[in-house]
C-alpha cells in the first residue's frame, strides 16, 4: 500500500553495484592481463592505474549495495576520468593497439551511459509526481451498511473527521471554504495546515490539498461506491503526503509504531463502527477501539482500571439500536 | 472483583481484578451466576491459540443478572436474568443482517491482527484472546457485555441456571453442527468427539431427524453419556473406526460426518499422532487433524463433513483427494448462538431436551483451576465443569 517510486531506482543500482565487483576483481587480481585487453600493456604504469581503478570499483560496489540508489552519481564521476584516461591513451597509439584501446574507450562509453541512466532515476525517485505534494502514497477501502450519500455526509462534515481519524486533534472550517488542520505527529507534538477541497460531488466523491505553507504536505480523494447489492456503500481513500523530516522522519515515525497504512485502515474501521453501531467498538485490552499500533503491546483482557478507562469520544451521532436482534 | 485468569500455558489462577464498568452506550452488566469451561477454553489453557496475554479473564459460557445498562440498551432492565451468547455481535453489519454474527465485522477491534492470520477477521468473543479482541470473559464474578441490545437473552424464572447456561455456547454449537449437514429422514450421522459438544451434536442430530448417529470417543463416561442419549458408540482405541462405519453403513459410510473435536485431536494411530505432534510442539504446524482426516474418509460420497471442533492456523496432510473426487460438502463455523437461542430455549422449555445430563462436577469459582485441572487431564470422569462464583 506505501508505494515509494525510489523503491523502483533500487534494483539497478544494485545491480550495477554487483557489477563494479565483477570489474574490480580481476582489475586487482590480474592488472597484467587487463592491461593487456585494453591495449596499454606497452606503459609501465599501467599495471598500477588498472590496480587503482579496480579497488575504486569495489568502492563502488560497496556503496551501490548498502547505500543510498542515489550514490550510482559516484560511479558516473568514476566513468568520466576512466574516459579522459583512455581518451589520452587513444591519442598516443596506432594500429592494432589503437584498435584495442577505441574497443575499452567505447565499453566504458556504454557503461557511463547505464550510469547516467541510473543516476538520472534515482534523482527522478526522490521527486514527487505531478501535482502530487508527497512522495508516498496509499489507499484503504471499507465496505459500510448504510448509503454512499450517508457516508459522504459523514465524511464531509470536517470537524467531525477526527472522531474516528484519531490521529487529528481538530478541523476547523473557515468562512471561505478552506479549513485548518491539526494533527498529532510523533516527533513535533502536532502538526499543522490548511486546505481547500479541490472536489466535491454529493455522495460520490470528496477531494482536498493542503496549501503552500503545511506542515505536512497532503492531498486526497474519498470515493464513496454503492455495494454491488446496494446495501451500503464502498469507500475508498487515496492519500498522497510526506512526513516531515524526508525518510529520517518516515523512519523515526515508524519506529514509535506510527504506520501510516494501518493508521488508515484503523481509522476506516473505527468510521465503519461509528456509522453500523453507533461507537467505537471497545475491548477491555483496548478501551479506545481498534489502534494495531499497541497490537504487541496490549493491556490484559482485564476491565481497565480508573486510569487507564476509556477516553469520552464524542461520536457526534445518537447510539443507534439494533435494527435486528434476536431477543 | 475476583476473576479466573489465564497465567501461562496450563497455568491458571483466582485474581482480584478491577470491577467492569459500562464503555459504550450499548453495554451492560451483569453478575455471573452460572459459568462453565468449554473445551476451547483448553486450548487456550494449552497455549494452542496465539495471543494470549497473562492476566487475560477467560469464560465464554456464562449467564447472570443485569445490574447496569447503558443508554442505548432498551431490551434490558436491572435485574433481568440472562443468558449471553459467546460470539459478540453488533447486530447491524452485514454479516450480523445475515444471521452470521459469528463473523460480526464489528465487534472485533483487533480484527488487523486476526487479518495477518486468518485473511479476514471473525467477530470478538468474550475470554478468548485477543486474537478476538481481548475481551475479558465471564468466569468472574461480573461481566460487561457490549452490545447487549442484541446478544443477552431474558430467561424466566422457573428454568433453573444449568438448563439453560449452555444456551450460551455448546448446544447452540452442537446443534449447528447438526443443522449444517441438512439431515433428511433416514440420514446416518457419525460424531467424532463424545465431549459435551458432540453430546449435543448428538442431541440434535436427532432433534433435526436423523435415523441413526453413532458417536466415536475413546473414554467410557463419555461414551456412556452419548449411549444415554440414544447414540451407537464407537472407542477408536478398541476398533478400526473407518472399518466399523463401513460395517454400520453397509458399505456407504455415515451420510454427514460431524467434528467436535478439533485442533488437539488424539488418534489410536501412534505413528500419525507423533508426527502431529511433534510438528504442533515445533511450531511446524497448529492443528492436530486426525479427527478431521478420518471424518472426511468415512463420509458417504456426496455427504456432508460439518466442522465445529475449533481449529486455529494450518494443518499438514490434508485429504483434499477424497474430498474432491468424492463431491463431499464441507460446511463449518463458529458457531451462530444468536440465530439458534429462541429455538433452542423452546426445546428447553418443551422438556424435548435437558441440557444438564453434560454436567459430571459443580465447584466454585475459587476451585476454577482445579477444574481445568479435571477437564484438561480428563480426571474423575470429568465432562463438563460449572463454576458459580
Amino acid at each position: 500500500m506505501n508505494d515509494t517510486p525510489e523503491a523502483g531506482a533500487r534494483p539497478l543500482a544494485r545491480r550495477l553495484g554487483v557489477a563494479s565487483l565483477a570489474l574490480g576483481v580481476p582489475m586487482l587480481a590480474a592488472p597484467d592481463a587487463v592491461a593487456r585487453v585494453a591495449g596499454v600493456d606497452d606503459d609501465s604504469l599501467a599495471p598500477d592505474v588498472v590496480r587503482a581503478v579496480g579497488a575504486r570499483e569495489l568502492l563502488h560496489a560497496v556503496m551501490l549495495l548498502a547505500g543510498s540508489p542515489k550514490l550510482v552519481w559516484t560511479r558516473v564521476l568514476g566513468d568520466a576520468v576512466d574516459l579522459a584516461v583512455l581518451g589520452r591513451a587513444l591519442a598516443d597509439r596506432t594500429g592494432e593497439r589503437r584498435t584495442r584501446v577505441t574497443a575499452a574507450t567505447a565499453a566504458v562509453a556504454g557503461i557511463t551511459a547505464l550510469d547516467l541512466y541510473a543516476a538520472l532515476r534515482s534523482r527522478r525517485a526522490g521527486q514527487h509526481r505531478r501535482g502530487r505534494p508527497g512522495p508516498l502514497h496509499l489507499t484503504a477501502t471499507v465496505t459500510i451498511r448504510s448509503s454512499p450519500s450517508d457516508v459522504y455526509d459523514h465524511w464531509r462534515d470536517f470537524e467531525r473527521l477526527p472522531t474516528f481519524l484519531r490521529h487529528l486533534r481538530s478541523v476547523t472550517v473557515e468562512a471561505d471554504g478552506r479549513s485548518t488542520w491539526v494533527a498529532n505527529a510523533p516527533i513535533r507534538r502536532t502538526v499543522r495546515w490548511q486546505a481547500e477541497m479541490t472536489g466535491d460531488e454529493p455522495g460520490r466523491r470528496i477531494s482536498w490539498k493542503s496549501l503552500p505553507g503545511a506542515d505536512v504536505d497532503n492531498a486526497g480523494t474519498v470515493h464513496f461506491a454503492p455495494t454491488p447489492d446496494g446495501t451500503g456503500t464502498e469507500l475508498k481513500v487515496s492519500l498522497h503526503y510526506d512526513v516531515p523530516g524526508g525518510a529520517i522522519g518516515r523512519a523515526v515515525a515508524r519506529f514509535w509504531g506510527e504506520e501510516p497504512s494501518q493508521q488508515v485502515h484503523d481509522d476506516l474501521r473505527r468510521l465503519k463502527a461509528i456509522i453500523e453501531t453507533g461507537d467505537v467498538v471497545r475491548s477491555d485490552a483496548l478501551p479506545d477501539g481498534p489502534e494495531s499500533g499497541h497490537q504487541m503491546s496490549q493491556r490484559p483482557a482485564q476491565p481497565p482500571t480508573p486510569a487507564t478507562k476509556a477516553k469520552k469520544i464524542r461520536t457526534g451521532r445518537p447510539e443507534r439500536a439494533a435494527t435486528k436482534g434476536t431477543s | 472483583m475476583r476473576a479466573l485468569c489465564w497465567e501461562a500455558p496450563t497455568k491458571v489462577g483466582i485474581h482480584n481484578v478491577p470491577d467492569p464498568t459500562i464503555l459504550s452506550p450499548r453495554d451492560a452488566i451483569v453478575q455471573i451466576t452460572s459459568t462453565a469451561i468449554c473445551g476451547s477454553d483448553l486450548h487456550l489453557y494449552d497455549g494452542y491459540i496465539p495471543a494470549m496475554v497473562p492476566g487475560d479473564i477467560l469464560g465464554h459460557e456464562f449467564m447472570g443478572e443485569v445490574v447496569e445498562v447503558g443508554s442505548g440498551v432498551g431490551n434490558l432492565r436491572q435485574g433481568d436474568r440472562v443468558v449471553v451468547p459467546f460470539p459478540i455481535a453488533c447486530g447491524n453489519c452485514g454479516a450480523c443482517q445475515r444471521e452470521l454474527y459469528s463473523v460480526c465485522e464489528n465487534s472485533n477491534p483487533n480484527a488487523a491482527f486476526a487479518e495477518k492470520l486468518l485473511g479476514h477477521s471473525s467477530c470478538g468473543m468474550f475470554g478468548y484472546s485477543h486474537l478476538t479482541g481481548g475481551y475479558a470473559g465471564g468466569q468472574a464474578e461480573y461481566v460487561r457485555v457490549p452490545f447487549a441490545d442484541v446478544g443477552p437473552m431474558k430467561i424466566d424464572d422457573d428454568l433453573t441456571d444449568e438448563q439453560v447456561l449452555f444456551l450460551t455456547d455448546i448446544f447452540p454449537t452442537g446443534y449447528m453442527g447438526a443443522d449444517m449437514c441438512g439431515i433428511k429422514p433416514g440420514d446416518v450421522v457419525a460424531i467424532w468427539g463424545a465431549g459435551p459438544v458432540g453430546l449435543f451434536a448428538v442431541v440434535s442430530a436427532y432433534l433435526l431427524g436423523a435415523s441413526k448417529v453413532i458417536a466415536i470417543d475413546r473414554l467410557p463416561e463419555r461414551l456412556a453419556k452419548a449411549e444415554s442419549q440414544g447414540a451407537h458408540t464407537l472407542n477408536y482405541e478398541e476398533t478400526s473406526v473407518l472399518e466399523e462405519l463401513r460395517d454400520l453403513t453397509a458399505g456407504r459410510g455415515p451420510d454427514h460426518c460431524i467434528d467436535a473435536v478439533g485442533m488437539e485431536a488424539h488418534t489410536d494411530m501412534s505413528v500419525v499422532q507423533a508426527y502431529d505432534k511433534a510438528k504442533q510442539l515445533a511450531r511446524l504446524q497448529t492443528d492436530r487433524g486426525e479427527a478431521l482426516r478420518e471424518a472426511i474418509l468415512a463420509c458417504a460420497n456426496g455427504g456432508t463433513v460439518s466442522i465445529i471442533g475449533v481449529y486455529g492456523g494450518f494443518m499438514d496432510k490434508f485429504p483434499t483427494g477424497s474430498l474432491m473426487n468424492r463431491s463431499l460438502t464441507v460446511r463449518t463455523g463458529q458457531a451462530h448462538v444468536h440465530r439458534y437461542l429462541p429455538r433452542l430455549l423452546e426445546h428447553v422449555r418443551n422438556g424435548d431436551v435437558d441440557p444438564t445430563f453434560v454436567i459430571s462436577h459443580r465447584m466454585s469459582l475459587d476451585e476454577g483451576p482445579k477444574g481445568y485441572d479435571l477437564f484438561k487431564n480428563k480426571l474423575d470422569e470429568c465432562v463438563k465443569v460449572v463454576l458459580t462464583p
